[in-house]
């Protein structure tokens, strides 16, 4: 399989084709769309929440650069340290430095879907260090060299007897007479597997699904404890994370962990809240002696006063591929990208460019159910027009729909000749039918064809006729 | 003054192409709902397969047309919510830039209706005049239900046909891949959306699958007729004006 956003309709085709992946993806309406339906009835007013959540993230995309300053002057006045990387290659580049500096060797990490988006565990690879994700299901597609498939379900396309596989395949301590039925075996032979890098770690890596600037702290939110045994045991602890992830302060913060939890897998509150705010104190607290976060660009900032700037309100919670149609008809990978779903197909083309990602925001019906269900309310549909609007501006999108359109339009802004043309299709669609109901095939549109026919007209256009009455 | 509404039937280009009887459907059920329903020569298609794609010069030209060709009725009326939703949500997008046009674009706007919401909610009906046997489900278009608020309207009238039962689907709030363009460009996502919609609409027994919105149900039409399915499909205004006596959609001529 590729991993290339540009092979979206190959690799939909073998997604599709692949039944595994089919009773997989079935589980996205009862696994989490259930779960957060659930959660919002018992809430009350979410949709004011969505709306104080939505100004939460608006105020601090508006003000991105005084926060992301009083952020970092807050985590220096705890003794931690701020980096900055305009890119990918920057944002790698840092965190190597700071892990040669610090002796690192083994590295474990926390689930961060920024270390995913800057290629990060094969670089420390390459550095000849050994990452090791704590993540049951980052942990799961790190051993079977996979990308994730789901913004916080990395291993979601798979069923647990891929896992028990695996497992027997990577594990070469694993007693072959061990049964790996259960979902509880499964935790305790990684939990078994991760207990001794937990204990070898020089440092350790997390993501931060909020970033507060009063208090100079990173927040995560985690089901598995894997975080902070992540930054609390080694002695230095790096936080990557994006620069749209701060807010005010932690009271700010404390709203949007209530649109994140339910929205994300239906808990009122995850089992670990993790506030992270800089290194011990003194030599006899526990926790990391040295604190760095490192703040990754990487073409988000550009999206600023752009109209698809309402794609960083996303607090990351995947409600949207939980959601969406085309997500669970495909899956995450076909996206051949960090960010799949509606998210991705809104966020992609801004940090790949159209001409790479262009698939995603096409890749759509509209339906419109993403927006309707984001915790902040992002206009998904809209941003995935407006990429569209670009690639057709630009002139990549498709040659033969460029055209196609043309010539539809031409009539439609002709009345008189599209009557003319319309009539002609009526009488040419409904000979090609004969005495059957539907057109099986016809020359254009063959998208269409493939896999319907086409319900034959009446031989007359309702404005003949109606001309004609 | 005759004090009847003037109506302009926006009657949408797949009607006027394929189907007819929607559009005459429509006039009856406004006539009834005590309109005067006119059909300007002007129209062609809302434009929305240009805007979905990004060609927004065609789209702006094409929404000009019909502001230009609509504006002067009391109300605008389309048997389509997601042509409706067009003019109503996306008009005002589309002509933006345009400042002649937008305050025009937005008075067009706030007077167009998808029709049984129109009948319904503008018009007050609460029954139609028509029979019709049979098992019924209703599938809600993405753009019905999201963009113009129209879920418990078309139900209610479908209610009063004599011999209709309607039951509901499961998953009714999900798309059934339809999409415009869409249905072209990604064929197999969209015949995988229409395949869990169809085995919907069969596990509820219903032998006729009525909606609102004639793109969603030529895809499904033309899909089950490949895979030989036997549910029959009509607009929905063909069944509430009495009309349902031609051939279902995909259905040899008897």
């Amino acid at each position: 399989m590729t991993f290339d956003p540009r092979s979206f309709p190959e690799a939909a085709h073998e997604a599709l084709s692949n039944p595994s992946l089919k009773g997989v993806l079935s589980r996205l309406k009862t696994h989490f769309a259930l779960g957060r339906a659930i959660a919002l009835s018992r809430y009350g007013d979410f949709e004011a929440l969505r709306e104080v959540g939505r100004a939460i993230r608006d105020r601090a995309i508006a003000n991105l650069d005084t926060l992301l300053e009083t952020f970092e002057t807050s985590v220096t006045a705890r003794g931690g340290h701020v980096h900055w990387a305009r890119d990918a290659a920057e944002a790698r580049e840092v965190i190597v430095g700071i892990l040669r500096e610090a002796g690192a060797r083994t590295v474990t990490k926390g689930k961060s879907m920024v270390a995913e988006e800057i290629a990060l565990n094969p670089c420390l690879e390459a550095s000849g260090m050994i990452p090791v994700e704590t993540d049951l299901g980052e942990y799961i597609i790190q051993l079977r060299k996979e990308p994730p498939s789901h913004l916080i379900a990395p291993a979601f396309h798979l069923h647990k007897e891929q896992v028990a596989e695996t497992f027997r395949e990577k594990h070469t301590t694993l007693d072959p007479a061990r049964t790996l039925d259960e979902r509880q075996a499964l935790v305790a032979e990684a939990r078994t597997m991760l207990r001794a890098s937990f204990e070898a770690a020089d440092a350790g890596i997390t993501g931060a699904n909020f970033l507060s600037a009063a208090e100079g702290a990173a927040v995560i939110v985690t089901n598995e404890g894997n975080g902070d045994l992540t930054r609390l045991l080694p002695r230095t602890h790096i936080v990557v994370t994006g620069i749209e992830k701060v807010v005010a302060d932690l009271d700010e913060v404390a709203v949007l962990l209530r649109l994140l939890t339910r929205s994300a897998t239906g808990q009122e509150i995850s089992s670990y809240v993790s506030v992270m705010s800089g290194p011990r104190e003194r030599e006899a607290d526990e926790g990391p002696t040295a604190f760095h976060v490192v703040l990754v660009d990487n073409g988000r900032s550009k999206l600023i006063g752009t109209e698809a700037q309402e794609v960083l309100r996303c607090i990351r919670c995947a409600a949207c591929l939980n959601h969406c149609p085309i997500y669970g008809a495909v899956g995450g990978h076909a996206y051949g990208a960090t960010y799949s779903g509606p998210i991705g197909a809104a966020l992609n083309p801004g940090l790949l460019g159209v001409g790479i990602a262009h698939h995603h925001p096409n890749a759509s019906t509209f339906c419109g159910r993403c927006a309707e269900i984001c915790p902040v309310k992002i206009p998904l549909p809209k941003i995935m027009r407006h990429w569209r609007a670009k690639e057709y501006a630009e002139g990549l999108a498709p040659k033969a729909s460029v055209m196609g359109l043309g010539l539809w339009a031409f009539a439609a802004k002709r009345p008189a000749l599209y009557r003319v043309g319309t009539r002609i299709a009526a009488r040419m669609l409904k000979a090609l039918a004969g005495k059957r109901g539907t057109v099986r095939a016809f020359p254009l549109m063959q998208g269409w064809f493939a896999v319907r026919d086409f319900p034959a007209p009446k031989g007359r256009t309702f404005q003949e006729l109606w001309r004609n009455r | 003054m005759s004090g009847r509404p003037r109506v302009g039937l926006f009657v949408t280009c797949l009607v006027d192409l394929v189907r007819p009887q929607v559009g005459f459907a429509a006039v009856k059920l406004l006539e009834q709902a005590g309109c005067e329903a006119i059909v300007p020569d002007a129209q062609t298609c809302c434009g929305q397969p240009a805007w979905n794609s990004g060609a927004d010069k065609h789209a702006t030209a094409i929404a000009r047309q019909v502001v230009d060709a609509f504006e002067g009725f009391d109300y605008v009326v389309v048997p389509s919510g997601s042509c409706a939703g067009t003019i109503k949500l996306h008009y005002p997008e589309v002509l933006k830039d345009d400042s002649a046009y937008l305050p025009r674009a937005r008075a067009l706007a706030a007077k167009t209706h998808e029709l049984t919401a129109f009948l319904t909610d503008v018009r007050g009906m609460t029954s139609v005049r028509a029979k019709c046997a049979g098992r019924a489900c209703y599938h809600d278009s993405c753009s019905s239900l999201r963009e113009m608020g129209t879920r418990d309207q078309p139900r209610r009238l479908l209610h009063s046909v004599q011999g209709l039962s309607l039951s509901e689907l499961t998953d009714r709030e999900v798309c059934c891949g339809f999409g415009g363009l869409f249905s072209v460009k990604y064929p197999d996502i969209s015949e995988r959306m229409a395949d869990d919609k169809i085995a919907d609409v069969v596990a509820t027994g219903a032998e006729l699958l009525l909606g609102g919105d004639l793109g969603c149900l030529l895809h499904l039409a033309g899909r089950m007729e490949r895979e030989g399915k036997p549910v029959r499909v009509r607009h929905v205004a063909e069944v509430l004006a009495d009309m349902a006596d031609e051939p279902a959609l995909g259905e040899a001529e008897k």
